[in-house]
């Protein structure tokens, strides 16, 4: 795909009842970059990532997401309203009502789009390779029949997901760890867990939702190199959330900055790292004022 | 705890007892006291004086006994047990196993040594285990609660004596379509309901339960309403099991000897064993298989499942369908077995022994589910006696289980997988 940006958003709002939670919200990803998403408390970033995701139906705007060969609009696989002009058209109207009925987040995963959340959600008593073995469902054999009859090539189907749980455990250096339950795990493994769970999915862009939070330092410095090689090994463009501006500033290439549902600043860290905005909307400091980041 | 006080308190004992007798003389007050006699009522002292003393009695002893050491032990154990899921360790094979061809070879052997009494016994506890197996991958496995799951059990069983009446459709060929029809009625009913959270799908089911039993009781034109309808028995080859055969030959005749009204019921068992034993190696499949592992993994967490691109609705859809395809089958054995089915055996109590099953097993234990039917079915029928207290040995058995094994009979075991080395395809 020759397409430069992976993902578009343009003008996305999202209102919950009478809180504007985004107003107006424009940025585009560049495809292998690593980007970051940042902004004080309660700007609005966990409610992008939703909308990215398809956790929330965006109440206006437009994100495009290019993976996988094709272009993806994430606020139609959601199942939208019928409109006036969806009756003249049959073909419309079969997509419309197709969405409606099968449509939902998990098309945007499909599409090639993985994410992590800000609160872990592991599948917490299921072994660690289960859980990487379920984010592999859409690779695996369903079938019915070869299941239940257990035939070499459902055998050989699991072997090949084993494999590919155990190469990204190895990625996460948690292979020790394979047949513990996940809600044993400390919590910086299980979020090196949920990152391996969501890259077995093979997405071509991944949303990491304060991914160093509640790591010690050293354990944020091992995540900043994970996170350079999903990017250099197999890929995939990284976006994050994360407040450890030290990380931020070190591991990305692109950085957006919202405050109240509103990007205040985009570009490379040492742009944003100067931008008086930034700095202000961090600090609380009035416009012009000199504060150091 | 301070230390002086390591003694008895019996003040706080006999506190405990008199609350438990006042609230005990409220309960059973009005039950056992009041005696309606036309429009007046004669009042029963004693008879509530006995029980509230018992209670009283029972209380006091607890008191004291949870004050001392031995007690204090037992309940700090039981409070800090670890009862939680654990994984085997890879390649690991229970030293149970042998236990398997040990039951599959009595289970064969139980027709012949067993009386007829028994047999049908056994047969009805059979029965339970393929409902609570099929309840068990809605409830234990998907974690979705259905309340209603009396209602496909009455598809199977209604649909073996509507389609025998209306249609000429014997048992054999009933068997796969009350399967298919339960599960299509599953479907329907799920596919509208599913997309939302637990506390709907309870309430739908509990509706979708009642409503076929309802239906079944008004529609007397169709279904002869309460006075039920009757259901054909299996045939052997088109040999049938009755004394007397309108068409052909049946199969005492055929193979010379004298008639006995248990060959039926051996037939059945026979046939119902093979379908239960092959219901419970599905099982264990489905566990290791991609469907399986997602059932218990929306269970787990459902937004972490879409995330991951798991459509959760078709996942708990299937779920839903299979398990009420195998109350299906049930349904059709619980027709054949009885001869006749009525409304009466689909009341929403039935509902609740079901899932009362799958508690006591274990949620998604298979060994569980199957000891639990056999105890909460052939138990009530070994202790006919105390048929009148069997709603209240019910309860008891519940209170008990919750204190002793929060988690149910049999403690869930997860497969391990030996280390590969892993590649990335
Ligand atoms: N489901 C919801 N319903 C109502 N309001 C919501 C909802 N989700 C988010 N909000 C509101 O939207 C605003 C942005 O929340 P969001 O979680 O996106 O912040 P955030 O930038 O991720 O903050 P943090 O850094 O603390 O994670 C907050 O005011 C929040 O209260
Ligand atoms: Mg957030």
């Amino acid at each position: 795909m020759s397409q430069e940006n992976i993902l578009e958003v343009k003008n996305l709002v999202m209102h919950f009842g009478g809180i504007k939670a985004l107003n107006d919200v424009t940025f585009d990803i560049k495809r292998g970059s690593v980007s970051a998403l940042i902004g004080p408390n309660g700007a609005g970033k966990t409610t992008v990532f939703n909308c990215l995701t398809g956790f929330y139906k965006a109440t206006g705007g437009s994100i495009m997401l290019h993976a996988g060969g094709k272009s993806t609009s994430v606020v139609k696989v959601l199942g939208q309203k019928f409109s006036a002009a969806d009756f003249t058209s049959p073909v419309r109207l079969i997509e419309r009502i197709k969405y409606k009925m099968f449509g939902g987040s998990h098309l945007v995963n499909r599409a090639g789009l993985a994410r992590t959340f800000q609160n872990i959600r592991l599948f917490k008593e299921m072994s660690v390779v289960e859980n990487l073995l379920v984010a592999q469902h859409m690779l695996a054999n369903r079938s019915m029949v070869s299941g239940i009859l257990n035939t070499a090539s459902f055998k050989k189907a699991e072997e090949e997901a084993l494999q590919r749980a155990f190469y990204w455990l190895e990625v996460v250096h948690l292979t020790e760890f394979s047949n513990r339950l996940a809600g044993e795990l400390s919590y910086g493994q299980q979020r090196r867990l949920e990152i391996a769970r969501a890259m077995c999915t093979n997405p071509e862009i991944i949303c990491l939702d304060e991914p160093a939070a509640g790591l010690n330092p050293s354990e944020t410095e091992a995540l900043a190199s994970m996170i350079r090689v999903l990017r250099d090994n197999h890929n995939t463009t990284v976006l994050l959330i994360e407040h450890d501006m030290g990380m931020v500033m070190n591991i990305s290439d692109y950085i957006v900055v919202l405050d109240h549902g509103e990007v205040i600043a985009k570009g490379g860290p040492d742009d944003i790292k100067t931008n008086p905005k930034v700095i202000a909307a961090y600090l609380g400091a009035e416009e012009g004022e000199e504060v150091s980041l | 705890m301070s230390q002086q006080t390591k003694g008895i308190n019996i003040v706080s004992a006999l506190k405990d007892t008199v609350i438990a007798g006042l609230l005990s003389l409220i309960i059973f007050g009005p039950v056992v006291g009041v005696l309606l006699d036309g429009y007046d009522f004669t009042f029963q002292g004693a008879d509530v004086a006995f029980i509230v003393s018992i209670v009283m009695a029972g209380r006091f002893a607890i008191s004291i006994f949870s004050q001392t050491e031995f007690g204090e032990a037992f309940l700090y154990r039981q409070a800090t047990k670890d009862d939680g899921v654990v994984v085997t360790a890879p390649g690991y094979k229970s030293r149970m196993r042998f236990i398997i061809p040990i039951m599959i070879v009595v289970g064969l052997l139980v027709p012949f040594i067993a009386s007829k009494y028994v047999l049908t016994v056994v047969i009805l506890g059979l029965i339970y285990v393929l409902l609570g197996l099929g309840l068990n991958i809605v409830v234990g496995l998907a974690g979705l609660l259905d309340l209603g799951f009396v209602g496909f059990y009455a598809i199977g069983a209604y649909g073996l004596a509507l389609g025998y009446e209306n249609l000429g459709l014997g048992f054999w060929s009933m068997l796969p379509l009350a399967a298919i029809m339960a599960a299509v009625a599953g479907a329907i009913l799920g596919f509208p309901v599913l997309r939302m959270h637990g506390d709907y799908l309870a309430i739908v089911t509990l509706g979708f339960g009642e409503i076929i039993r309802l239906v079944l009781t008004n529609w007397t034109s169709f279904t002869h309403g309460p006075n039920g309808i009757s259901a054909p028995l299996p045939t052997l080859f088109g040999l049938e099991f009755k004394r007397r055969s309108r068409e052909g030959t049946p199969f005492h005749e055929f193979f010379g000897l004298p008639y006995d009204s248990a060959y039926k019921y051996i037939f059945i068992y026979l046939i119902l064993l093979l379908v239960v034993l092959a219901v419970l190696y599905i099982k264990h499949r489905l566990t290791r298989m991609p469907i399986g592992r997602a059932w218990e993994a929306l269970r787990e967490d459902e937004i972490a499942c879409r995330s991951l691109g798991l459509n959760h609705v078709l996942v708990k859809l299937s779920a839903f369908m299979l398990g009420a395809s195998t109350g299906g089958l049930a349904g059709v054995f619980f027709a054949t077995y009885q001869g006749f089915v009525n409304p009466s055996s689909f009341t929403f109590f039935e509902s609740a022994l079901i899932l009362a099953i799958v508690v006591l097993g274990g949620m998604g234990s298979t060994i569980g589910v199957v000891i639990a039917a056999f105890v909460l079915t052939v138990l009530p029928e070994m202790l006919r006696e105390f048929a009148d207290y069997r709603v209240l040995m019910f309860g008891i058995l519940m209170v008990v289980m919750m204190v002793w094994k929060p988690r149910g009979l049999v403690r869930v075991t997860r497969t391990g997988f030996a280390t590969r080395k892993g590649s990335a395809k």
